[in-house]
């Protein structure tokens, strides 16, 4: 029992030591992100000596939904308007620090090695059995092929078939077990799993799919977060961007 | 969304109530076999048999997409040669929610066996029984109520199932989305309202379980004493 004190008294000093640590910045991000933020954190943090990054992916009504509860988060970068705008409407977001960093698109993926899908008539096949998509209420990339299905009047057939995803790149690790026939993800993401799904056929979507960034209100971050934010603006930031295939804004 | 959550449930108390009836048939079976044969690597087995109780379930839901995944060893071949698919149904569930649960009905099973004195059962035997009828006239009776304990405790477990089963079965609403799942979903999408519903759901299903158990193992020990 001697050592019960020592131990305690380690982690209290541990615990000290990371709070007078410099700023520690936390970002919430949509799941599509994933790869390109983690690639944009060392350029980042070699510029703002001092200043460590630290990602909190998920679908972007995950991210608001935390933070709406009180989540530490200091910067939300989402995969779609309307749940920054959601974020917006509950007064989380400081609103001048607002801007759209990239565009993205919709795609139809299938499995590598399965028969490919022409158009997107070609769902109502009774050899596609599964359809993985995003939660339409809670992924933006659901609500996407949502809205895209429901223009070409496919919904209602794809609905009778679809498995949701909590995220997008659930979708993708589904088609990538060849579990479902075909799935929908941004073109962005196929670059994950490259070696196991393939692009069918891109879907045009109503709306343009931008992702807009803003500062979290009453983060004790707030600078950083801005500086984070030109940083992805900055052509040296979009230029990792383009590597994983998103498109300027 | 007051149907759906009905429909969870429904789908929940389906898929626990299939598990709880295979781990019984397949928990009393080991338990016997475990309690009462020794043969070399018994103590390995049971340890194997108890691992599910002791993995995250993630790992479970991991090993159990390897396995029956459409792309798995077992998988595969019950695909191609019955064009079966487990991955999104809710019999993928049942097996998910049937493994984690297993072990809670093989350790009571195996501790109330060796609970029983073989004392009787050789009686039984000298009276003349037969292996089933001392089975099922001597040793069973005698160890029920130490195997209902851990029956119980399995369908709860499998009720509450939602790593292995999320990662097995998918949330497909009225399909495999049970209510644990359910409740995690609406969190994640900030339905809050649903959430709610689903949670005060959960909550009343979970209690009427303790009660009825409770009930169902007094009414049990009032007959043994009568």
């Amino acid at each position: 029992m001697k050592k019960f004190p020592s131990i305690l008294l380690t982690l209290v000093l541990t615990t000290a030591g990371v709070a007078a640590q410099a700023a520690e910045l936390t970002v919430s991000a949509a799941a599509s992100l994933t790869n390109a933020f983690k690639a944009l954190a060392p350029g980042f943090e070699a510029r703002n000596p001092g200043t460590t990054l630290l990602f909190n992916f998920g679908s972007s009504d995950t991210l608001l939904a935390q933070i709406s509860k009180g989540a530490p988060a200091d910067l939300f970068a989402s995969a779609d308007q309307e749940t920054m705008d959601k974020a917006q409407a509950q007064h989380l977001l400081v609103a001048s620090s607002r801007h759209n960093f990239a565009n993205n698109a919709l795609v139809l993926i299938v499995p590598i090695d399965s028969a490919p899908l022409a158009a997107l008539a070609d769902l109502r096949k009774p050899e596609v059995r599964r359809i993985a998509l995003g939660k339409p209420e809670g992924v933006p990339a659901g609500r996407y092929a949502k809205g895209a299905l429901e223009a070409a009047g496919l919904w209602a057939a794809v609905e009778a078939k679809a498995v949701y995803a909590t995220n997008v790149r659930q979708a993708l690790d589904y088609v990538a077990r060849g579990e479902v026939e075909a799935g929908f993800v941004y073109a962005t993401d196929v670059a994950v799993q490259k070696d196991k799904v393939r692009v069918a056929l891109q879907v045009p979507t109503e709306a343009p799919i931008s992702y807009p960034a803003a500062v979290v209100a009453g983060s004790p971050n707030a600078q950083a977060a801005r500086k984070f934010v030109d940083y992805v603006l900055s052509p040296a930031g979009q230029a990792v961007l383009a590597r994983y295939g998103f498109v300027k804004p | 969304m007051d149907s759906s959550a009905w429909i969870a449930l429904a789908l929940s108390l389906k898929v626990a109530g299939c598990a709880t009836a295979l781990n019984l048939v397949l928990g009393v079976g080991t338990g016997w076999l475990l309690a009462r044969k020794r043969f070399p690597g018994r103590e390995l087995l049971d340890a194997a048999l108890t691992l599910p109780m002791v993995l995250p379930p993630t790992v479970l839901g991991y090993y159990l997409l390897v396995v029956i995944g459409k792309r798995g060893w077992l998988g595969a071949w019950l695909y191609e040669t019955f064009g079966m698919q487990l991955i999104f149904t809710w019999q993928g569930a049942v097996i998910a929610a049937t493994l984690v649960a297993f072990p809670l009905v093989l350790k009571a099973a195996r501790a109330a066996f060796e609970g029983v004195d073989p004392q009787l059962e050789r009686a039984a035997r000298v009276l003349g029984l037969g292996e089933w009828a001392v089975f099922l006239r001597v040793t069973l009776p005698m160890a029920w109520n130490g195997i209902l304990a851990g029956v119980l405790l399995a369908f709860a477990r499998a009720l509450g199932e939602f790593g292995a089963t999320l990662m097995v079965a998918g949330s497909i609403p009225g399909k495999t989305q049970t209510l644990s799942i359910a409740v995690y979903e609406a969190v994640q999408a900030g339905q809050d309202s649903t959430a709610n519903t689903l949670v005060l759901i959960t909550s009343i299903t979970c209690i009427a379980v303790l009660l009825s158990s409770g009930r169902l193992s007094q009414a049990r020990s009032a007959k043994v004493m009568r």
